[in-house]
C-alpha cells in the first residue's frame, strides 16, 4: 500500500526528468541566432495587432460550472461503485436518486438553454 | 516456468540485501529502477510510433508511407528525431517563458504517468494503485492542463483560440468519461486497474457494451484527435496551442500525444477487453504482456481509423453531442447497471453478462429510436421552406409590387 504511493511519488519526481532531457540536449548541440523578425509572432504575415492575452467568453465560465457540479457528483459516486458488493438494494436506490436529482439539474440547466452554444 | 521479471527482481532484491543495504533502501532502489525501465520502455516504444502512426496514414490514404531508411523505413523515425535535436529553438516575441517551457514537458511527463497504473500482465505491473480509474482521470486532467498552458503562454491569438477551445472540449469531455468508468468499477467493485482485470473472466464489453463505446469516444475527444481535433485545426486556427513551438518542444506534444493514443488503447483493454488475458496467460504470465500489446496495439489501430475516416466537428456540434447525447446516455447506463447488478444472480457468470448485454441491447436500440425520431423532424424542418427561404415568386403580391426586373 505504501510501497505503490511511493512507487507513484517517484515517478512522479521522475517522470518530467525524461522530456526535461530531451529540451536540454538541443540546447547544447543546436544552433541559436535569434533575430527580432525570427521571433515574431506567426499569424498572417503582418505584425500582431492588440494584446494577445484577452478575456474567455463568459460561455466557458459557465460550461466551467456545469462540468464542476458533475465533476463533484462523480467523485461522491467512485466510493459508492467501489462498495457497490456490500451495499443492501436500499442503498443503491439512494446512489441512484442522487444521480437522478442531478439529472434533474441537467435538465434545468438545459431548458435554461445553458448548454446552448452561440 | 517462472515469469522473468519477477525472477529479474527477487534476483536484484537478493543482490542488493547481500551488499548489506537496509531493506527499505532495497525496496527504494527497486522502485527507482522499476520507473526508469517502465519510462525508458514507453519512451523507445513512443519514437516507433511515430513510424508507425506514418506508416497507418499512407494506408488509410493508399500511399506507401517511409520505405527509405532501413528496412520498411524503421530507421525514419531516429532520423527525425536527431533533426528535431539539431534544429534552432525559437521562443516567440512576448512569451511567458517559463511556462512556455513546461509545458510541453507537461504534456509527456502526464502520458508516462498514466504508464504507472498499466497492467501488462498478472505479475507485471507498475503499481496495483486501489485507485487507480481515479488515477486516470486526474493524471489526464493534468495533460489537459499542459494544453491550455501552451496556447496561454505563446502570445499569439491563433494559440490562444486553441486553448480556449481545449478549455471546453476537454472539461466538457470528461464529464461521460468519469460517468462511463463508474460502469466497469461498479462490475469489478474495485478501482485497481489490475483488480479489475482479475474480475474478467468474461470480457466487460460483453457486459457493458455501451460504456465501452462511451469511454472510447470521450478518450479520443480527451486526446484531441480526429474527429474532435477543433483543438489544433489546421483550416482553422493553423495549428492551435503548438502554433508557436519548434524543434524539439513541438516533438514533445507530438510524441505525448501519440504516446497517449496508445496507453488510451492500452486502459480502454484492461477495463473491456480483458487486460492481459488471452489463451496461456494463465499459466505463462510472460505471454500476458504479449496479449496487453497486441490490445493495446490494435485499440490504437482503431483510433487511428477513426482518425482517417471521420471529419472534423464544429464547436457547437461537440458540446451538443456531448451536453445532450453522451451525459444523458452516460447516466442512463449508470443507473440500470447498478439496479440490474442487484436484480440479475451473479452465479453463473454469463447468465449475468448476457442480462447486462440484453440491458445495453434495449438501451441502445431506443437511443436509436429517439434518435431517429428528432432526426426526422429535424429533416421535416429544413425540407419545408420556412419565411426567410421562399422564394418571392411564391407569394403573389410581392411578384406584382415588383416592376423592375430581377437580375
Amino acid at each position: 500500500m505504501t510501497n505503490d504511493w511511493l512507487f507513484i511519488g517517484i515517478f512522479l519526481l521522475l517522470a518530467p526528468v525524461f522530456p526535461a532531457l530531451a529540451l536540454v540536449i538541443p540546447r547544447l548541440i543546436a544552433p541559436r541566432k535569434p533575430n527580432p523578425l525570427k521571433s515574431q509572432t506567426y499569424e498572417c504575415g503582418i505584425e500582431t495587432v492588440g494584446d494577445t492575452w484577452v478575456q474567455f467568453r463568459v460561455q466557458y465560465y459557465i460550461f466551467a460550472l456545469v462540468f464542476l457540479i458533475f465533476d463533484v457528483e462523480t467523485v461522491f459516486l467512485f466510493p459508492w461503485a467501489v462498495a457497490f458488493g456490500q451495499l443492501p438494494l436500499f442503498a443503491v436506490m439512494e446512489g441512484v436518486l442522487f444521480i437522478l436529482i442531478l439529472v434533474a439539474g441537467l435538465m434545468y440547466a438545459w431548458r435554461k438553454g445553458v448548454l446552448e452554444w452561440f | 516456468m517462472g515469469d522473468p521479471v519477477t525472477l529479474i527482481a527477487q534476483w536484484l532484491n537478493g543482490l542488493l540485501s547481500g551488499w548489506g543495504l537496509a531493506p527499505g533502501l532495497v525496496t527504494l532502489i527497486l522502485i527507482v529502477i522499476g520507473v526508469v525501465v517502465l519510462a525508458t520502455i514507453a519512451l523507445v516504444i513512443d519514437i516507433f510510433m511515430v513510424w508507425l502512426e506514418r506508416k497507418f496514414v499512407a494506408r488509410f490514404q493508399d500511399r506507401i508511407g517511409p520505405n527509405r531508411l532501413g528496412p520498411f523505413g524503421l530507421v525514419q523515425p531516429l532520423a527525425d528525431v536527431i533533426k528535431l535535436l539539431i534544429k534552432e529553438d525559437i521562443t516567440p516575441f512576448g512569451a511567458d517563458k517559463i511556462v512556455y517551457n513546461i509545458a510541453p514537458i507537461m504534456a509527456l511527463a502526464t502520458v508516462l504517468l498514466l504508464w504507472a497504473v498499466l497492467p501488462f500482465s498478472a505479475t507485471t505491473y507498475g503499481t496495483n494503485l486501489n485507485v487507480g480509474v481515479l488515477y486516470i482521470v486526474a493524471v489526464g486532467a493534468i495533460s489537459t492542463l499542459g494544453i491550455i498552458m501552451a496556447g496561454w503562454s505563446s502570445n499569439n491569438k491563433y494559440a490562444l483560440i486553441g486553448a480556449f477551445r481545449t478549455v471546453a472540449q476537454m472539461v466538457s469531455y470528461e464529464v461521460p468519461m468519469v460517468i462511463a468508468l463508474l460502469v466497469p468499477v461498479i462490475l469489478a467493485r474495485s478501482m485497481g486497474l489490475k483488480d479489475i482485470v482479475d474480475e474478467q473472466v468474461i470480457w466487460f464489453i460483453v457486459a457493458a457494451p455501451i460504456a465501452a463505446i462511451l469511454v472510447f469516444v470521450t478518450n479520443i475527444a480527451e486526446l484531441g484527435r480526429a474527429p474532435f481535433d477543433l483543438v489544433e485545426a489546421e483550416s482553422e486556427i493553423v495549428a492551435g496551442f503548438h502554433i508557436e513551438y519548434t524543434g524539439m518542444k513541438f516533438g514533445l506534444f507530438y510524441a505525448g500525444e501519440l504516446l497517449h493514443a496508445l496507453t488510451i488503447g492500452g486502459i480502454f483493454s484492461a477495463l473491456f477487453l480483458g487486460g492481459w488475458r488471452g489463451p496461456g496467460a494463465e499459466t505463462y504470465p510472460i505471454l500476458g504482456i504479449f496479449w496487453f500489446f497486441l490490445k493495446m496495439f490494435f485499440m490504437y489501430w482503431v483510433i487511428a481509423w477513426v482518425k482517417y475516416t471521420f471529419p472534423r466537428i464544429r464547436i457547437d456540434q461537440m458540446l451538443n453531442f456531448n451536453w445532450k447525447f453522451l451525459t444523458p446516455l452516460a447516466l442512463v447506463v449508470l443507473v440500470v447497471t447498478a439496479i440490474l447488478d442487484k436484480v440479475l444472480p451473479h452465479e453463473p457468470l454469463w447468465v449475468y453478462s448476457l442480462g447486462m448485454l440484453a440491458a445495453n441491447l434495449v438501451i441502445a436500440w431506443v437511443t436509436l429510436q429517439i434518435l431517429r425520431s428528432r432526426a426526422r423532424k429535424e429533416r421535416q424542418r429544413v425540407a419545408e421552406p420556412g419565411p426567410i427561404a421562399r422564394p418571392p415568386e411564391a407569394n403573389p403580391s410581392t411578384t406584382q409590387a415588383s416592376t423592375t426586373p430581377q437580375v
